[in-house]
This record gives C-alpha cells, sequence and structure tokens, in this order.
C-alpha cells in the first residue's frame, strides 16, 4: 500500500484483502455503545476537498475520528483557495500545521498525485478522487460490499453500467476488481466510453439486456452532467431507456445477483426507484461499508510506525 | 492426536516441551474447576479469549464449564491491538476478530483467556479494550503460562503453569485448531540445563 493512497492501481492483492479484512474487523464497532478506539490519538487528518462532496468527505471524517485522530476539514469555498491560492501554497501550509494525512479531492486529475510526490509535504496522502481519474476508497468499500455479499470475487462478473467517460469510480473499480480476481465488463453508449478503453482489463459492451443476466453484481453510474460539455446522447428518455435499470430488466437478473450505485443517484435516470428500493440494493451498505473501509485504509496508512504491508517503492 | 510419548523435558527440535498434550488438559480442567469455585457457579460470567491462541484456550475452558455444570459460558474474543502501547513502534498489523456475546459484558464477571502472560502489557491494553466495550462486574484473568518478567502490576488469577524462563528464551504454546498438536515448548539458550 506503500505510503500513499493514489490509485487502485497501486494496491497488490494481498494489499487489498489487508484492507478487506481490516474493515470487517472494525464494521463491528459500528454495533458498539462506544465507537471509538485509540489507535490515531494524537495524529492529525485534513480533508482537503477542492471539489463538492457530502457522503465522502463525511465519511472520512468519521472514519478519523472513530479512530481518535483530530480531523481538519478544508473546504475550497470560503478559503483562501477562492482567492487564488495555488495547491502548492496549500500543501506548504498543511505542511507546517504537521499533518499525518491528506485527504484531497481535486477537480483535476492528478492533483493528489503532485501533492504526493512533489516534496511540499511530508504526511500520507489519499485520493479521495481527482477529476475524471481515480477514486480508489470508493473502489475498496464497493470491493468489500461485494465480498460480504458474494465471498470471493475470484471468477465473479461485474458489470459497470452508465457514463464510464466521467466515472473516477469506474476506472479505481476495473483496476481493484482485476487484482481481486473478478471479470469486469463496462456497459455503456459509445460515446461514454474513455478513448484507451482497449487498454484496460476489462470488456466492454453496448447491450445492457445481453449482460445482466450473468452478471454477479451490477454496478449503476450517475450521468455526470456537469462534466459534459457536448452531446453525447439525444435525450435523457433514450438513455434511460437503453441504459437505466428497471423492475423489468431487474427481473432478468439471477437471485443472488446485487444492485450498486456509488452516489448520488439520479432516481429516473439511470436506476429507477423500485430498484433503488428493492432487496437487490445495496446502495446504502456501501455508505456505511464506506466508513469501515476508510478507517481501515486510514489505520494501514497511520497506524504504525511506517505502512503495513508491502513497502516496495517507498522512498523513506 | 499424536501419541504424547515424549516426556516433559524432552529436548526436540522444536525446544524443551514443557507440557504435552495431556498436561494442557489436566491444566484446562483444573483451571475450569477454580474459576467455578472463585465464581461459585457459572452464571454471569463471559470467556474472552485474546487472538489468537487465547481464544481456542476460552472455547475449551468452556466446554468443560459446560460438562460440569451443564450451562453454556459465552465465548467471545478480544483483539487488543489498537490499544497496546508499542503500536507506533512497529508497522500496522493486521487486526483479530473481535467478538463480543450477545449478552454483552455489562453487570457480568469477565475471565480474559490468554496462552503466556510475559510483560502484562497485553492484558493492560484488554483491560482497555474492555473499558470501551462496557462495564464488567469483575474482571479475572486465566493463563495457560506465566512466564514472569512483568513490567506492569498485573497478575493472572487462574494459571496453568508457573514457568520460570530467563529473558532470552522463547515460549512456545501450539494448540490444535491452530496449529498441528497441543504443546508448549521452550526455546533459546537451555540445553546445558537439560542434559
Amino acid at each position: 500500500m506503500k505510503r500513499h493512497l493514489l490509485s487502485a492501481a497501486d494496491l497488490s492483492r494481498d494489499d487489498a484483502e489487508l484492507v478487506l479484512q481490516t474493515a470487517e474487523e472494525l464494521r463491528s464497532l459500528a454495533d458498539r455503545p462506544i465507537k471509538k478506539l485509540p489507535a490515531l490519538r494524537g495524529r492529525t487528518v485534513v480533508n482537503l476537498f477542492f471539489e463538492d462532496s457530502t457522503r465522502t468527505r463525511i465519511s472520512f471524517e468519521a472514519a478519523a475520528k472513530r479512530l481518535s485522530a483530530d480531523v481538519i476539514n478544508f473546504a475550497a469555498k470560503g478559503s483562501s483557495l477562492s482567492k487564488g491560492e495555488s495547491l502548492k501554497d496549500t500543501a506548504l501550509t498543511l505542511e507546517a500545521m504537521g499533518a499525518d494525512a491528506v485527504v484531497v479531492r481535486h477537480s483535476a486529475s492528478g492533483a493528489p498525485h503532485r501533492l504526493a510526490n512533489s516534496g511540499w509535504v511530508r504526511s500520507s496522502v489519499v485520493n479521495a478522487g481527482d477529476g475524471t481519474h481515480e477514486h480508489p476508497t470508493q473502489a475498496l468499500l464497493d470491493a468489500f460490499t461485494m465480498w460480504r455479499h458474494l465471498g470471493s470475487l475470484d471468477g465473479r462478473r461485474v458489470a459497470i453500467v452508465g457514463d464510464v467517460l466521467h466515472s473516477r469510480v469506474a476506472r479505481s473499480n476495473a483496476l481493484l476488481l482485476r487484482t481481486l480476481g473478478a471479470e469486469v465488463t463496462l456497459v455503456s453508449p459509445p460515446t461514454l466510453l474513455p478513448v484507451g478503453i482497449e487498454g484496460w482489463p476489462v470488456e466492454t459492451s453496448y447491450d445492457l439486456d445481453a449482460v445482466l443476466p450473468k452478471a454477479d453484481v451490477v454496478m449503476m453510474l450517475r450521468v455526470q452532467r456537469e462534466r459534459m460539455h457536448g452531446g453525447f446522447f439525444p435525450t435523457a428518455r433514450e438513455y434511460s431507456r437503453r441504459y437505466g435499470l428497471d423492475g423489468r430488466r431487474m427481473a432478468t437478473l439471477q437471485d443472488h445477483t446485487i444492485v450498486m450505485h456509488p452516489g448520488p443517484m439520479v432516481r429516473g435516470m439511470e436506476i429507477t426507484a423500485d430498484v433503488a428500493d428493492s432487496d437487490r440494493s445495496v446502495i446504502v451498505e456501501q455508505v456505511t461499508n464506506g466508513v469501515a473501509v476508510r478507517m481501515a485504509v486510514l489505520y494501514l496508512l497511520l497506524g504504525g510506525s511506517e505502512p503495513a504491508v508491502s513497502t516496495e517503492g517507498l522512498s523513506e | 492426536m499424536p501419541a504424547p510419548n515424549a516426556a516433559p523435558d524432552a529436548t526436540t527440535d522444536d525446544g524443551r516441551t514443557v507440557l504435552d498434550a495431556r498436561d494442557i488438559g489436566r491444566a484446562l480442567t483444573r483451571i475450569s474447576h477454580e474459576i467455578l469455585e472463585r465464581n461459585k457457579g457459572a452464571s454471569d460470567l463471559v470467556l474472552l479469549g485474546i487472538p489468537s491462541r487465547g481464544v481456542p484456550l476460552a472455547e475449551r475452558i468452556a466446554e468443560r464449564i459446560a460438562s460440569v455444570e451443564g450451562y453454556d459460558v459465552p465465548v467471545g474474543s478480544l483483539d487488543v491491538t489498537m490499544y497496546r502501547d508499542d503500536l507506533r513502534m512497529k508497522p500496522a498489523r493486521a487486526l483479530l476478530p473481535t467478538q463480543i456475546p450477545g449478552g454483552g459484558i455489562d453487570g457480568r464477571t469477565v475471565v480474559l483467556v490468554d496462552d503466556v502472560l510475559f510483560s502484562g502489557r497485553t492484558i493492560r491494553a484488554a483491560l482497555d479494550a474492555l473499558n470501551d466495550i462496557g462495564r464488567p462486574k469483575a474482571v479475572r484473568l486465566a493463563v495457560l503460562v506465566d512466564r514472569g518478567h512483568r513490567e506492569l502490576p498485573i497478575r493472572a488469577d487462574f494459571v496453568g503453569k508457573n514457568l520460570p524462563t530467563s529473558l532470552v528464551e522463547s515460549v512456545r504454546v501450539r494448540l490444535q485448531g491452530i496449529d498441528d498438536v497441543d504443546a508448549v515448548t521452550i526455546q533459546g539458550s537451555t540445553e546445558g540445563e537439560v542434559a
């Protein structure tokens, strides 16, 4: 897991399984009267969010606080960033404050890499979503949710459906699920598949109805209208008809198949309300699991004298 | 089960055997009776094993209590990793299972079960961990081996065997379920004494 968590591709299979097992132990904390562990007492975690986020920021904040870390929330709005401060100057400020970990979300792909590899900060950097690039803790919590429902992911078929082009969740999931032995099929209109998709370790399809009966997991993605500058599909209705998950399509799934969504959902667009609220839907559980997985990541990065598991690539 | 024909003090590649399978069985039977005697019965008892080898020991004690009293004592496990005082001195360690029985520990007598009592630091961590889970009526400590060298004011209530050791020796407990045999061995510079 090295010192930073920037990409799902950085995780070896052993690393990823260690995160999942650690998260499994930490999940039971939610059932205890005192939902706190002392592991990160005296450590400071900074949530550095240059882009709007509700669930990811709250999830990281809850995770850090349950491990007894001190949490500083730093949102772009209302900070010096809106006055034109650069990423570098912000980083130097955080370094001067003695942050042990920086959880960063940025609209620019690669910003967390810059922060981690520039020498500006000594803290661990956790990527909480950068542009259309990656969102590794989302992939870990998705894998954790699948693992809890299906057991080993070896040979499991996962369909990731929708706006792959703008989705950092899809990329991180494709990389991590491959590492864990699952077979990923991306289902999307041709206009919403990224250039270079041939190099991803996945199958692709334009036909949702053909993929659904074989899938063990169906993960619906939000159509990210805010990142779209152009016509990627004719109308929302046509998109829903071809790539939306409704009750009729859900009926073609195998009995054990689960339906996931990283949130926020647009009900009626990529998923209908009856599917989102059905027994197959694990969407609310994904949020619960997110806290446990982020606790596991923070614990493994910060809990010991140096990050757990492989130190390959470690510079110091 | 391998025939316990190796007499105590037999030197093997694995070190000197100080308790074989029968010895361990007898020690656990005695501990079980002592727990019952001290607690005046099995009611309100909760056994919490400290992973990994405290857990099978707690289960075996529960089996013996059930056969004597006809009462199933709740058994669980308590991982103390995050409460250790040396957490920051080593790379972050994998967590082990914590399973608190359904009835909880509030108002009950908790017996912590571990394989070896040494510095006492694990038990201190366990007491902190218990504090976050509830408020037991009392906490007792049962260990298979007490090897001395305490660094904190902690002692065991129930001891399988007191084993004076030197600091250069290491005590290894193997239990079926986790290992292939039941045995307690000592490794280190003791060959001279044995002969």
